[in-house]
C-alpha cells in the first residue's frame, strides 16, 4: 500500500509536469489540439491525486490534511478541482497555462516536504478536521486562480499601456475577462475561507475549550481574511477594480502562502 | 468556334477612382441588370456582383474582343465606345477569372482585406442569379467552389482575424480591454470621417449606442442620424464622459480639449469602470498624460498605426498562404473543367467501360482454365460489345446537336458524368 501511494504520487508529479510543457507549447503555438490533450491530461493529474489523497486516508486512518506535504497536496488538488469546475463554466484564453504551472509548482512543493505519516494527537481526533482543512484549502484554491489571473491582468496591462503589444498581447485575454475572473474567484475563495475559520473556532473550543487562543496561525489567518474583507467591500462600494484588485489578489495570495507555509507548518503544524 | 471559358469584366476600388465607377450604370437590384445580361449575344450562363466597392460580371462564352467590348458596354452603357474605359477595367478569362473569383470571395481583394462581407455579398448575387435562371452547370460548380476556397482559407490561415486599418485596429484594442462590446457605449468628438469610419466598425461589432459631441450641433445632429444615436453639445463633453466607454476624438482643434485634472473625478464618478480613448486628430485633441491614470487607456493616431504595422508583417504571411490556396483550388477546378469538355467526357465513358471489361474478364476467365484460345477470343469480344451498346445510347446522348435556342452540351455533359461517377478529381 505504502509503495502504492508512492508511485501514484510519482505518476502525479509526472501527469502534472506532462500537462504543463503541453500547455506551454499551446501557449507558444496556440494549437487547439494541443490544449485539449493538456486539458485531458490535467484532468487525468486530478483524478491521480484524488487516488493519492484516498490512499494517504486508508494508510492514516483520518483525513490526510495535517502534515505540510499533505495539506500542500490537497492545495493543489483543491486548485486542479477548481479551475476544472472554473473551467466548464466559462473559458478565459491562455488561463490553464498559468493555473498548471502553480500547481505544478505546489506538487513540487509537497515533494520536497517529508511525506512520512505522522500519528495524529489525540485531542485533535475529530470530525471538525477533515471540514476545517478541506474548506480551508478550497479557500487557498480559489484565491491561487485569482492570483495566476492578476499576473495575466498586470502583463496584459502593461502591454496595452506601455503599447509595446510584445508576445503577451496577442495571447492574453481581455482585461475585462481576467478582472470579472479576479472578481469571482475572490469572492468564492472569501465564502470559502470565511466557513474555514467558523469551523476552525469551532474546532479550537472542542479541543482546547476556546474558541480563539491568539495563535499565530488564527492571527496571520484573519489577517488574510480581512485582506480579502477589504478587497471585496472596496470593489462593490468605491468601485476597486482593474490593476488596484489585481495587486490586491497578489498580496493576498503572498499573506496566504505565508500563512500556510511560513506559520502553521514552521509552528508545529495544526 | 473558339473554346468556351469564363470571361471576368470588373471594375474596383484599386483600378478605378469612384468618380469612374459612379458612372457604372445598373439600376437598383440585380434582377433587371441580370436579365439584360443573358441577353447579350455569346453570353450562355452569367453572373453580376455589385459591392460598393466593386462591380463585376462572370459570363461563360466564347472569349474574345467582342464579347469583352459587349461587357463593357453593359457596365457603362452605350454612351461613348468600350475602349474609353479599357483602362478602367480588368478583363480575366480562363483560369485567370477563376483565380480572380477565388481572390475576390476569400477577400484577398477588398479594401479591409479579410473583412468577411464580401462572401455574404458573393452569396447574395448568386442568389440572384439562381433564380432568374442564369448560372448553368459551370457557373454553379464554379460559385460554390469558390464558397468552399473562402471557408477553406478562413479556417486555414489567420487572414480574418488580424486587424488592417486604423478603425479595426481600434477595435481589437477596444476588444481587449472590453471583451464584449455588447454593452459598450461610444462617444465621437468631432464629425471626421475617420472618427466615423472607426464608429462604423464598432456599431458592426455591436455597440449600444453612440453619441456624437460636436462644435457645430448639426453636422453632430447628422452623424448621430446615422448611426442612430444622439447628438450633444460641447459643453456637455463631461458629463458624458460618465457614461460612455470608447471615445473617438477628431476635431480640429489646435489646443487639447481634455485635461488628465478634468478626466481624474470622473473615474470616481464611473466607480473606475474604464475608458478608452482614441485620439485621431492631428494635432492632438487629447492629453497624452491621460494614459497615466488607472483604467484609462489613451491611443493617438501613432500608437494605431503601430497596432496596424504589427498586424501587417502577419497578415503578409497569412495572405501569402492564401494565395497559395488560391493556385492550388485554381488547378484544381481547371481540371474538373477540362473533364467538362466533349471529347474527354467520351474518352473518360470509353476508358471507363473498357476498364470494367478487363477487370470482369480477368475474372471471369481466369477461373475457365479449359477455353481454347479461340473461344477466349469470343468471350472478349462479347464483353466488349455488351459495352459498347450500353455506351451507344449515352453517346449519342452526348453527341446530338443542340435542340432549340439553348446549347445544352454542358447540362448533358454534367448528366452523364454524374449518371456514370465519372468524377476526375476535385469533388468533394
Amino acid at each position: 500500500m505504502k509503495e502504492l501511494s508512492y508511485l501514484i504520487f510519482q505518476a502525479v508529479l509526472g501527469t502534472t509536469f506532462l500537462s504543463c510543457v503541453l500547455y506551454l507549447v499551446f501557449f507558444v503555438s496556440q494549437n487547439g489540439k494541443v490544449r485539449r490533450v493538456a486539458r485531458m491530461i490535467l484532468i487525468l493529474s486530478g483524478v491521480l491525486q484524488t487516488l493519492y489523497i484516498t490512499t494517504r486516508l486508508l494508510l492514516a486512518g483520518y483525513t490526510p490534511i495535517t502534515s505540510a506535504h499533505e495539506a500542500v497536496v490537497f492545495f493543489a488538488w483543491a486548485t486542479t478541482v477548481a479551475y476544472v469546475s472554473f473551467r466548464w463554466r466559462y473559458t478565459v484564453k491562455n488561463f490553464g497555462t498559468f493555473v498548471s504551472w502553480l500547481i505544478m509548482l505546489l506538487l513540487v512543493a509537497a515533494a520536497l516536504a517529508s511525506r512520512e505519516i505522522l500519528p495524529l494527537k489525540p485531542v485533535l481526533q475529530s470530525w471538525w478536521l477533515p471540514v476545517h482543512a478541506s474548506v480551508s484549502l478550497f479557500a487557498y484554491a480559489f484565491f491561487s486562480l485569482a492570483f495566476c489571473g492578476a499576473l495575466m491582468y498586470l502583463l496584459q496591462e502593461r502591454e496595452l499601456k506601455r503599447k509595446t503589444f510584445g508576445y503577451w498581447y496577442a495571447r492574453l485575454p481581455s482585461l475585462d475577462a481576467l478582472d470579472q475572473l479576479n472578481s469571482h474567484c475572490v469572492a468564492a475563495g472569501f465564502v470559502f475561507m470565511t466557513v474555514g475559520i467558523v469551523t476552525g473556532s469551532l474546532w479550537t473550543k472542542q479541543a482546547w475549550g476556546t474558541y480563539w487562543q491568539w495563535h499565530p496561525k488564527e492571527i496571520w489567518s484573519m489577517v488574510t481574511w480581512i485582506l480579502y474583507l477589504v478587497m471585496i467591500h472596496q470593489r462593490f462600494t468605491a468601485g476597486w477594480r482593474g490593476k488596484r484588485a489585481a495587486v490586491m489578489a497578489i498580496a493576498g495570495f503572498a499573506t496566504l502562502l505565508f500563512t500556510l507555509l511560513g506559520v502553521m507548518y514552521p509552528l508545529g503544524g495544526v | 468556334m473558339p473554346k468556351e471559358s469564363f470571361i471576368l469584366v470588373g471594375v474596383n476600388h484599386k483600378t478605378t477612382p469612384v468618380e469612374i465607377r459612379e458612372k457604372i450604370a445598373l439600376s437598383s437590384g440585380y434582377e433587371q441588370p441580370l436579365r439584360q445580361l443573358a441577353q447579350i449575344p455569346g453570353c450562355k450562363e452569367c453572373y453580376l456582383l455589385s459591392t460598393c466597392n466593386r462591380v463585376e460580371v462572370l459570363v461563360v462564352g466564347s472569349a474574345g474582343q467582342e464579347l469583352e467590348e459587349r461587357l463593357i458596354t453593359f457596365l457603362f452603357g452605350a454612351d461613348a465606345p468600350a475602349s474609353t474605359w479599357r483602362e478602367y477595367v480588368y478583363v480575366h478569362t480562363g483560369s485567370e477569372a477563376v483565380q480572380h473569383l477565388f481572390t475576390v470571395a476569400a477577400s484577398l481583394d477588398s479594401l479591409v482585406v479579410g473583412e468577411a462581407q464580401i462572401l455574404g455579398q458573393l452569396k447574395e448575387a448568386y442568389r440572384y442569379a439562381t433564380e432568374i435562371g442564369t448560372a448553368g452547370p459551370l457557373l454553379n460548380r464554379l460559385l460554390h467552389k469558390s464558397f468552399s476556397v473562402a471557408k477553406r482559407i478562413r479556417t486555414e490561415t489567420g487572414i480574418g482575424s488580424s486587424a488592417v486599418s486604423i478603425s479595426s485596429a481600434a477595435v481589437e484594442l477596444a476588444r481587449k480591454i472590453f471583451g464584449d462590446l455588447q454593452d459598450k457605449h461610444v462617444m465621437l468628438v468631432g464629425a471626421g470621417e475617420m472618427a466615423e469610419l472607426a464608429a462604423q466598425h464598432l456599431v458592426g461589432q455591436g455597440v449600444v449606442s453612440v453619441t456624437v459631441v460636436n462644435r457645430t450641433f448639426t453636422r453632430a445632429v447628422d452623424l448621430a442620424q446615422r448611426f442612430n444615436g444622439h447628438a450633444v453639445s460641447f459643453d456637455e463633453l463631461l458629463t458624458q464622459l460618465e457614461k460612455v466607454d470608447i471615445i473617438i476624438s477628431s476635431t480640429g482643434a489646435p489646443n487639447v480639449i481634455l485635461h488628465k485634472d478634468q478626466v481624474k473625478p470622473v473615474m470616481r464618478a464611473r466607480r473606475n469602470k474604464p475608458l478608452f480613448f482614441i485620439d485621431i486628430a492631428v494635432p492632438r485633441d487629447l492629453d497624452p498624460a491621460l494614459n497615466d491614470l488607472e483604467n484609462i487607456y489613451l491611443y493617438d493616431i501613432d500608437d494605431l498605426s503601430q497596432v496596424v504595422e504589427m498586424n501587417r508583417s502577419e497578415r503578409d504571411r497569412e495572405a501569402l498562404k492564401a494565395g497559395r490556396i488560391v493556385e492550388e483550388e485554381t488547378m484544381k477546378f481547371d481540371r474538373w473543367l477540362d473533364g467538362m469538355e466533349l471529347t474527354p467526357t467520351i474518352q473518360d465513358l470509353r476508358g471507363k467501360a473498357d476498364e470494367i471489361c478487363r477487370i470482369e474478364l480477368e475474372k471471369t476467365l481466369s477461373r475457365m482454365s479449359s477455353l481454347s484460345d479461340k473461344e477466349r477470343k469470343s468471350v472478349e469480344k462479347m464483353a466488349a460489345a455488351i459495352s459498347s451498346r450500353i455506351l451507344h445510347g449515352p453517346l449519342q446522348y452526348l453527341k446530338s446537336g443542340s435542340c432549340g435556342e439553348h446549347d445544352m452540351t454542358q447540362v448533358k455533359i454534367e448528366t452523364v458524368r454524374n449518371v456514370f461517377g465519372l468524377d476526375r478529381n476535385g469533388t468533394e
